[in-house]
C-alpha cells in the first residue's frame, strides 16, 4: 500500500501517515472556510432554508483563488452585447450550487481523513468507494487551484520555477504540499480511468 | 489562462449583432497551468461520455492551443455544460458559434 493511489475493487486506495491525513484535513477545513468567506451562512437547516430565498452573488469575487473556483462564464460580449451582465446573471443562478458542490467535496474529504487514525508514522490504509473518488478528485483539484493561486502559478513553467526555491523560502512548504496533491490527483485519476474501462 | 482571454477579447472586438437564434451556441475550454493533462482527459470522458481517444485530442488542443469547443447546442444547454465545468474546476466559457 503506497502514498499514492490505486485501484482497488472498482474505487482506489492510498495509506497516509499521520502529518499527512492532518495536514490535508486542515487544508480541506481552510477551503470550507474559504468557500463560506463571502456567504456568511452557516449550515444550520435556518441558514439552509434562508439561502434558497437569497439571490446568488453576482460579481466575480476579488481573491484570485475564489476568482479561479468561481469563474465568469462569458467573456465575450456576444449578441446581448455585455458579456458582465451574462456572466452576472448566470453567476446570479449558478454559484450558490456550485459553492455547495465543492463544500460537498471537501467535507467528503475530511469525513474521509477524520475515519482514519493513524498514529505517528504509521500508515492508516484508506479505501475511496466510486462517489467517494469523485468526490475526492473534486477537491484535490479546488485545493491545488487554490494554492497555484496563492503561489501566483498563471503559467505552465511557473511551478518548475518553484521547485528550485531555496529550502529557507517561505513559499517552500506550499510548494510541497502542491507537488504532494499533484500527484495524489494524479494518481487518483489514474485509478478511476482504469475503472472506467472495467 | 490569461492568455486565452487575451484572444477572446480581440475576436470579439467586431460590433455585436442582434441574436440569431439558428446560430448555435459553443462550451470552450479554457488551457490554465493548474489542471492536469489526465484530470482534463478524465472530464471530457465521464461528463460528455467522449471516448479515450477522442477526450484526449481535445484535452491536446486544450493544452497546445489554448482552448477546445467542447459542445455545441441552444445556450441553455452550453450554460448547463458550462456549470458543470466550473464544478470540475476547469474553466469554461460559452459564447455563440459566429
Amino acid at each position: 500500500m503506497g502514498r499514492y493511489f490505486t485501484a482497488e475493487d472498482g474505487g482506489a486506495a492510498a495509506s497516509f501517515d499521520e502529518i499527512e491525513a492532518g495536514v490535508l484535513r486542515a487544508y480541506a477545513e481552510q477551503m470550507l472556510e474559504l468557500i463560506d468567506a463571502r456567504e456568511g451562512t452557516g449550515g444550520t437547516a435556518e441558514d439552509l432554508i434562508a439561502s434558497a430565498f437569497i439571490e446568488g452573488p453576482t460579481e466575480l469575487p476579488e481573491d484570485p483563488a475564489l476568482a479561479r473556483l468561481f469563474p465568469d462564464a462569458y467573456t465575450d460580449p456576444g449578441p446581448d452585447g455585455d458579456a458582465q451582465a451574462a456572466s452576472a446573471e448566470f453567476r446570479r443562478y449558478t454559484e450558490n450550487d456550485l459553492r455547495a458542490r465543492k463544500r460537498d467535496d471537501a467535507r467528503a474529504v475530511i469525513r474521509s481523513l477524520e475515519a482514519l487514525a493513524p498514529e505517528g508514522r504509521r500508515r492508516e490504509r484508506l479505501h475511496l468507494e466510486p462517489d467517494e473518488c469523485r468526490q475526492w478528485l473534486g477537491a484535490l483539484n479546488d485545493l491545488r487551484l487554490v494554492i497555484a493561486s496563492r503561489l501566483g502559478i498563471t503559467q505552465d513553467e511557473d511551478f518548475e520555477e518553484l521547485m528550485d526555491l531555496e529550502d529557507d523560502d517561505p513559499r517552500s512548504p506550499l510548494v510541497l504540499t502542491y507537488g504532494w496533491l499533484t500527484t495524489l490527483q494524479d494518481t487518483l485519476v489514474e485509478a478511476m480511468m482504469r475503472s472506467l474501462e472495467r | 489562462m490569461r492568455c486565452a482571454a487575451a484572444v477572446e477579447t480581440e475576436r470579439s472586438a467586431t460590433p455585436s449583432e442582434v441574436a440569431d437564434p439558428d446560430v448555435p451556441w459553443i462550451t470552450l475550454v479554457h488551457n490554465d497551468p493548474v489542471n492536469l493533462m489526465s484530470y482534463v482527459a478524465y472530464v471530457f470522458q465521464s461528463y460528455f461520455g467522449f471516448s479515450e481517444a477522442k477526450a484526449n485530442q481535445l484535452m491536446l488542443d486544450v493544452h497546445n492551443k489554448g482552448r477546445a469547443v467542447v459542445s455545441s447546442g441552444t445556450r441553455e444547454e452550453m450554460e448547463r455544460d458550462v456549470q458543470a465545468m466550473h464544478g470540475y474546476g476547469l474553466w469554461a466559457t460559452l459564447r455563440q458559434d459566429r
